[in-house]
């Protein structure tokens, strides 16, 4: 269902768990899906000798896609008009995200009636790993 | 990430939706898709990403024949070039823009564009000197329409990530 004007407010907030216990197998089935094959994210050898890091840890845009999804579950499907984050912080196996979408302003631009949102994903210790905005078409 | 044939097909975008942990019927169920808004299957915001599984050359994806910087029994030894953008070469996606002009349904076959962008260094905190570079993807249906820009900004670090 798509987001009502008369029912929005400016600091309105929408959050959602995206991920509770990010699972290896998860940010491999995010490899196989979006063609990015990058061992940092799947190999632990290749990550822990070559690479130098503790381990391997999920695509940034992994991150941005199970945002997206607390943002659609929220503005409606086929309603984002723009949605752009900055990667802040790595996300590792085992982390749970909860991803949290706030009205900055609620405005009409050519007849078009939309609503800006900042867009912010935590993992378990509050710490943002992802951090951006987004706009959607409402209704009037 | 150019290429002139990326067909945007059902089955895709149902393991798209499944890696990101995406239940919604509307990525799955054409039935269930046609009773929403959009009326049809769409795919997920970030799905154009996957545009990477048709873009000839994309040097995160192994190459039939050719070798692999990935481990095999132990490391290769292996090293890749160093491209800016996009999260490719050494480098790390910095940030990711889309701008939704048009709806994208399965069956389309888009054409995706690369434009240059910016580039510019600064030093970081936690990865040493960090060089920027933006590259700019445009997204055209079958019809010559415009329906997703990509904004995407890549950053290489000098040493590990910490």
């Amino acid at each position: 269902m798509a987001l009502s004007k008369s029912n929005l407010n400016v600091g309105d907030q929408h959050t959602e768990q995206v991920v509770e216990n990010l699972t290896r197998t998860q940010i491999i089935q995010y490899a196989g899906a979006s063609g990015d094959y990058n061992p940092l994210h799947t190999d632990e050898v290749f990550t822990t000798k070559v690479a130098g890091y503790p381990t391997v840890f999920a695509h940034g845009m992994l991150s941005m896609g199970m945002t997206g999804k607390m943002l659609t579950n929220y503005v409606g499907d086929g309603r984002l008009t723009k949605y752009g984050v900055r990667f802040v912080a790595q996300v590792w196996p085992g982390d749970s995200l909860t991803a949290t979408a706030t009205i900055d302003a609620i405005r009409e631009e050519d007849g078009v009636q939309l609503v800006d949102l900042s867009v912010s994903t935590v993992n378990q210790d509050g710490a943002e790993v992802v951090k951006g905005s987004a706009t959607a078409r409402i209704d009037a | 990430m150019a290429t002139d044939h990326f067909p945007v097909e059902a089955g895709h975008i149902i393991l798209f939706a499944r890696s990101i942990g995406d239940s919604n019927p509307i990525y799955h169920d054409a039935g269930a898709a046609a009773e929403t808004e959009p009326g049809h299957v769409i795919p997920p915001p970030t799905f154009v990403q996957a545009s990477a599984q048709f873009t000839d050359g994309y040097n995160l994806r192994p190459v039939i024949g050719q070798p692999w910087f990935g481990s095999g029994k132990e490391p290769t030894g292996i090293q890749r070039e160093s491209t800016g953008g996009g999260g490719g070469g050494t480098g790390f996606h910095a940030e990711q823009h889309y701008e939704y002009h048009a709806p994208v349904k399965p069956g389309d076959v888009l054409k995706a564009v690369d434009k240059p962008g910016k580039s510019w260094s600064r030093e970081g905190r936690r990865g040493g000197s960090l060089q920027f570079s933006e590259s700019i993807t445009e997204y055209y249906n079958q019809d010559g329409a415009l329906v997703v820009t990509a904004r995407s900004v890549g950053v290489q670090t000098s040493r590990v990530v910490e």
